[in-house]
């Protein structure tokens, strides 16, 4: 089936292809991150990379830009042979990358970034008037508003955005790729970025966009490539496509876009003492020293979802940290099932009933070089523990249990968690987190660079816990999740929490006001 | 449209693992020979020949064999510390003196203790005490580290100065035997010699510490890959705030790896003490503390591959003055350096290529 939908969109004519890439191969270590995977995109078109994470988009963009070479295969930027090129030759010609995570000097000024390897120079000095009157030039030119003498450091995160996005135009880039631009916008920046990729692109720029997004694809683009494990599976017209199928050809199979919630929130499980998660008056400071988290209080009750919607950055991280036992409380209460554990500690919280899926599972949420089965028992070690001795059957055994019920590819406990994709580890997160006996889970961008399938099932799980009468208290970036997921759901901003509302009445545009602070509440 | 994610097995993981485990170093024992053989011919002397005799006076007779054991014995001491502390992430620099520490420890109990202790009672005595001044001395950048985050390299390195002062100032001014500078010998808990059992190993210093540090060894190699506290250990040591999510307290694996690891490197002072002199004399450690860092980083960290790197080691150091006739002893000085160097440089590069190997041969 892959084939017919990949010829289905040779339209492009016979002009020369901004970028044309056949038959990549690339390995690492035993993984094969593109088998034979290609991409063709038309000068002056905006272009959608969409796929799994891990199905070899982000790999193929490095090969785009020279970061690293193909095993096989052919480069070929406006016709031009190219292949194993380096990232000055990519730049040279006119390729811009924009990352996902910034490459700015956070102590330098958004001119000093910009000119940064180019300096305008007056007798070896900076010329600083200079390079700040062509970053302004460049900035009205583009539509792209930034302030040319602020730090970095001082910027939002999208304007810090911007000024990526501006660095690459500086060095001439007409092509420019953009990896998962949006994570980290709020809806109306999202649409200030649509406005100014639009306008490059009417202006005869090439944009490729890679995203996993579908509502930013249709949205957005003008054609689609579909990639699958390692191979392009799809090259589509937006024009000429829906969602639902976009979504099958990336997972290969029907996939429910949205979570089915609303079962009747299950009642009755509020017997003596099962009181869910309280939080009062709870302050947090950053590292700082500044309040980060600026007296929240709220409750989520068993069998209830609280979903925190907000840009990232506004204390979602510290207040998680915080309940988790991992930084320090300054000041309130937080209470599990009525007990205190504002000052105990991280294994005492555990034994309170508290499980926490973490923002951030390459740094907390694994140990990158345990295998599979060893992480399966952090945190509960003690539990797989004779008389100090660690139960390497039982371990194994649980392991065993664990792969199977959440589906974790390969199924093998002996592997290192740094062989399995992002996806899969975040199962290995989930599955550990939500096997053992809890009542309050702490669920932190719990599909962060997932895919599509596993979404699905992670939502799922959410769900069942929820049913099963467990308290959830949800914090993602994705606000079609907090929406689709949650109970009630509160906005974080600057550190408070402006309002809090039944998601019934919420929307992606009333908590987009709350969430860029152009609407004050009064809740907490 | 199949999924076709390789199926690894876990027996394939282990042979891999071996292979890494393996290969590295051996290249970098190459490396080192080729080294080697460059400088002996740059001396007019003729390679094979040196290595011959090196061969001979260390494994080729039972008095040289006993003197490897013998410094093998010190080194997998210090080697198993530093690698202990490595395992945490942490870089214990402070072997030298806590072996120092704990050899004066040794010396002291055997002194105290009256002529005819049953000798299993005086060596466990004596053993402890050892251990317990060691880990003393570990223990001091331990609580710097985790009360006020003193770096813990800094701290040993320093410690180092202070404490070998300090024991030369005590030997000098209290405890030596007139016109030398080492105690008296010690009354009881003088470890037997192997040359007691096999009468061919006369003359050599090889005694049952032997044994002792191979126990401490497999002790090591089951805390760390068996009990629980192995398992917070290595995973602060990998990543410190996962350990820290998983509710270990990353402060107190600190403390207890830093503290074990003076441990260790205090027992390692019975080998001299109460196997070879029977007295403590001053500066007897003479570097074995410092060695034990790059044992520990040629053995890999792992209990097993200290006890090799450490033979290794003791081989160059016992091979030096059998080759001495010919090219000058040092030449085994520069030879450690060498190897050290050529593990640190070639250990990545030669797992790169054999990644990049088995990739190919996957597809």
């Amino acid at each position: 089936m892959s084939s017919d939908l990949v010829s289905q969109a040779h339209g492009t004519g016979a002009g020369t292809l901004a970028i044309r890439m056949e038959g990549i191969d690339k390995y690492f270590g035993a993984v094969h991150a593109n088998r034979g995977a290609s991409l063709e995109v038309a000068p002056g078109e905006i272009h959608a990379l969409v796929g799994e994470n891990g199905a070899g988009k982000s790999t193929l963009m490095r090969i785009l830009g020279g970061l690293m070479k193909p095993d096989a295969g052919r480069v070929e930027v406006n016709g031009r042979d190219v292949t194993g090129w380096s990232t000055s030759d990519a730049i040279a010609a006119g390729i811009g990358i924009v990352h996902q995570h910034f490459m700015l000097v956070p102590t330098l000024t958004v001119a000093e970034n910009l000119v940064l390897g180019s300096e305008p120079t007056n007798k070896g000095v900076l010329d600083y008037p200079r390079a700040a009157e062509s970053v302004r030039s460049l900035s009205t030119e583009t539509g792209l508003a930034v302030e040319p003498g602020r730090k970095i450091a001082d910027l939002s995160v999208g304007e810090a955005q911007r000024v990526e996005i501006l660095k690459v135009l500086f060095r001439g880039a007409k092509i420019l790729v953009l990896d998962e631009p949006t994570a980290v916008l709020s809806p109306p920046e999202v649409r200030e970025l649509w406005t100014v990729l639009r306008r490059l692109r009417d202006k005869g720029d090439t944009i490729v966009l890679i995203t996993h997004r579908l509502d930013e694809v249709v949205d957005l683009s003008d054609t689609i490539t579909v990639m699958r494990a390692g191979k392009t599976v799809a090259r589509i017209k937006t024009s000429e496509t829906t969602p639902a199928e976009i979504a099958r050809a990336m997972v290969g199979r029907e996939v429910a876009l949205s979570a089915g919630k609303r079962v009747a929130a299950s009642s009755g499980t509020e017997s003596r003492g099962n009181r869910g998660l309280e939080v009062r008056d709870l302050v947090i400071n950053g590292s700082r020293g500044t309040r980060v988290v600026d007296g929240v209080s709220f409750t989520v009750k068993p069998g209830e979802i609280l979903g925190i919607a907000g840009v990232e950055g506004n204390g979602q991280t510290e207040l998680i940290e915080g309940l988790a036992g991992l930084r320090a409380i300054a000041g309130g209460q937080i209470l599990i099932d009525a007990v205190d554990i504002t000052r105990r500690p991280v294994s005492a919280r555990h034994d309170e009933g508290l499980s926490h899926i973490p923002e951030d599972r390459h740094r907390r949420g694994l140990i990158l070089e345990y295998s599979v089965a060893d992480n399966l028992i952090l945190g509960v070690q003690e539990r797989f523990t004779k008389r100090t001795v660690i139960d390497g059957a039982a371990v194994l055994a649980n392991a065993a249990e664990q792969i199977s019920s959440f589906d974790i590819r390969p199924p093998d406990g002996a592997l290192p968690a740094r062989a399995l994709s992002g996806g899969n580890q975040q199962k290995v997160v989930i599955a550990r987190e939500m096997s053992r006996g809890f009542s309050v889970l702490l669920a932190s961008q719990p599909t962060r660079g997932v895919d599509v399938g596993a979404i699905e099932f992670i939502h799922q799980r959410l769900l069942e816990a929820r049913t099963a009468g467990k308290a959830i208290l949800l914090v993602s970036a994705e606000l079609n999740e907090v929406l689709a997921l949650s109970d009630r759901i509160a906005v974080m901003y600057r550190g408070r929490f402006p309002v809090i509302m039944p998601a019934a009445e919420a929307s992606e545009d009333v908590l987009g006001e709350y969430m860029i602070g152009a609407k004050k509440g009064n809740a907490a | 449209m199949a999924e076709e994610k390789p199926r690894m097995f876990a027996g394939v993981a282990w042979r891999e693992r071996a292979e890494e485990a393996l290969i590295p170093p051996l290249v970098a024992l190459l490396v080192a020979l080729i080294c080697g053989d460059l400088l002996i011919l740059s001396y007019g002397q003729s390679p094979a020949e040196v290595y011959r005799l090196l061969l001979e006076g260390t494994w080729g007779n039972a008095y040289g064999f006993g003197q490897v054991l013998y410094k093998a014995t010190t080194l997998t001491f210090t080697g198993l510390a530093v690698s202990f502390g490595l395992r945490a992430g942490l870089f214990n620099i402070g072997a030298e003196s806590q072996l120092a520490a704990g050899g004066f420890a040794a010396a002291l109990a055997g002194l105290a203790l009256p002529v005819g202790t049953p000798l299993i009672f005086a060596l466990l005595v004596c053993i402890i005490a050892a251990g317990a001044a060691g880990g003393m001395v570990g223990a001091v950048p331990a609580y710097l580290k985790t009360r006020f985050g003193a770096h813990e390299v800094i701290v040993t390195i320093m410690l180092n100065f202070i404490v070998l002062a300090f024991l030369n100032w005590i030997v000098a001014a209290r405890l030596h035997v007139p016109e030398t500078l080492h105690t008296p010998e010690i009354h009881a808990g003088a470890l037997p010699r192997v040359s007691e059992i096999f009468p061919a190993f006369h003359g050599s210093a090889a005694n049952l510490a032997l044994i002792v540090v191979l126990l401490v060894a497999a002790a090591v190699w089951f805390y760390l890959f068996r009990t629980s506290g192995g398992y917070s250990l290595r995973a602060v040591g990998l990543q410190p705030d996962a350990a820290e999510y998983g509710g270990i307290s990353v402060g107190r694996v600190w403390l207890q790896a830093l503290t074990v690891s003076g441990v260790i490197a205090g027992m390692g002072g019975i080998n001299y003490v109460l196997g070879y002199k029977h007295y403590y004399e001053d500066g007897f450690a003479g570097g074995s503390g410092f060695l034990g860092i790059a044992v520990a980083l040629v053995g890999r960290n792992h209990p097993v591959g200290v006890v090799i790197a450490a033979f290794f080691f003791a081989t160059l150091s016992q091979g030096g003055l059998a080759i001495h006739a010919f090219v000058p002893k040092q030449m085994m000085d520069v030879l450690q350096g060498v190897v050290i160097l050529a593990v640190a440089m070639s250990v990545p590069e030669v797992r790169r290529v054999l990644r990049d190997s088995r990739r190919r041969s996957v597809a």
